[in-house]
């Protein structure tokens, strides 16, 4: 008789253990945010001297430009647009315009413009040989330069959605010359050396040159 | 009867003694990947969302600017730079870089990474001044926080 009792009053109750425990998990649920680390990146021109020439001109071919004024409004060579995604496929023709490809080796890697063609897979230079290589555009893609000009007034949701454009266009040539999805292209992790090799090979003479300028205090 | 109802009693309920090691896995998965924040935001944070992200492997050399309107309606509705906790002034950016940068070893501090988290309303001319200001003081690596938009094709 004694001894069925005693057994009855052995154990512990855990029972509440797992409301406790789901209090402190609902209290981390709650607080808790992932720290994200993503965004655009983008590399600042160097400091500029006082005494330097501050003007380098570039030849105007070379150069795509993007205005944004006060109200939103786009002005991308000279033209007005309303639908920001199309200036992807704008930059996209842009870059890949082999206008005039000249052999000067250019930058670290020492790449020409024609090297940069020579390296490119089929489909992409039959699509340039077909579209592209008009001699009012890009000469090559080792002096293509995006201009993005915003005005003071201009929101920083529409340049962010503009940059955004440019970084797709050129991830997708990027992509496109290793045989990559622009996806597939931006999740390459660079510490491990087989895809950091095949980072440098898509990047190599096809510089990412997104100028933002600066903007005009007047106007707009 | 009597017999019928004492096998059913038995083995009606669930064990549920393994509950609460289900339940503490979880809790410390959380525990562990939880970073509280240490800066309390002083300014609206709506970040517009993008596509082409990409992911900065050295969390080190990553440090945060915040530009966006004021929550305390009294300082007004014109976007201010908030750097750690206070508000700072476009002629503080290059003295608030070198003070971060010194934070960091020596051969790091030219890889300093400024993360810009701009709310969506603020205008251009504020972010076209702190970049003037990152070049001067030669943080020229700087990254336009956001989160992933969905794809929409």
């Amino acid at each position: 008789m004694a001894r069925s009792k005693d057994k009855g009053s052995q154990e512990v109750n855990a029972g509440s253990m797992a409301d406790i425990a789901f209090l402190l998990l609902i209290f981390f649920l709650v607080t808790t945010q992932i720290a994200t680390n993503k965004g655009l990146t983008l590399l600042l021109p160097p400091k500029q001297e006082e005494d330097e020439p501050i003007e380098i001109k570039q030849q105007e071919r070379n150069l795509f430009k993007i205005q944004i004024n006060s109200a939103d409004r786009l002005l991308v060579e000279e033209e007005p647009l309303d639908d920001v995604t199309q200036i992807r496929d704008m930059v996209y023709d842009f870059v890949l315009n082999f206008g005039n490809p000249s052999d000067k080796k250019k930058g670290k890697n020492e790449v020409s413009d024609n090297d940069v063609y020579a390296s490119l897979p089929a489909s992409m230079k039959s699509y340039i040989g077909r579209n592209l290589g008009s001699s009012d555009s890009a000469d090559g893609p080792g002096s293509a330069i995006i201009s993005l000009k915003a005005d003071r007034g201009s929101s920083y949701d529409i340049f962010i959605s503009i940059l955004d454009e440019l970084n797709a266009a050129y991830n997708r040539i990027y992509g496109e010359r290793v045989g990559l999805t622009d996806e597939e292209f931006r999740k390459l992790n660079r510490n491990d050396p087989r895809q950091k090799e095949m980072y440098d090979r898509a990047r190599s003479g096809i510089p990412k040159a997104i100028s933002i300028a600066e903007p005009s205090t007047v106007g707009g | 009867m009597s017999k019928f109802k004492k096998k059913s009693e038995s083995s009606q309920d669930i064990p549920t003694a393994a509950l609460p090691d289900i339940i503490f896995m979880l809790l410390f998965f959380f525990m562990v990947t939880t970073v509280l924040r240490e800066t309390e935001l002083k300014v609206e944070q709506n970040i517009p969302r993008a596509e082409q992200l990409v992911k900065l492997e050295k969390k080190k050399l990553v440090t945060y600017l915040y530009v966006g309107a004021p929550k305390d309606e009294s300082l007004g509705s014109e976007s201010r730079i908030q750097a750690n906790d206070a508000f700072i002034g476009i002629e503080g950016i290059v003295q608030w870089v070198n003070q971060e940068k010194s934070k960091l070893s020596e051969v790091e501090r030219d890889q300093i990474t400024i993360s810009l988290k701009v709310d969506e309303e603020t205008k251009m001319g504020i972010i076209v001044d702190i970049q003037t200001e990152l070049r001067e003081a030669n943080a020229r690596k700087i990254m336009y926080a956001a989160p992933t938009k969905a794809r929409d094709n």
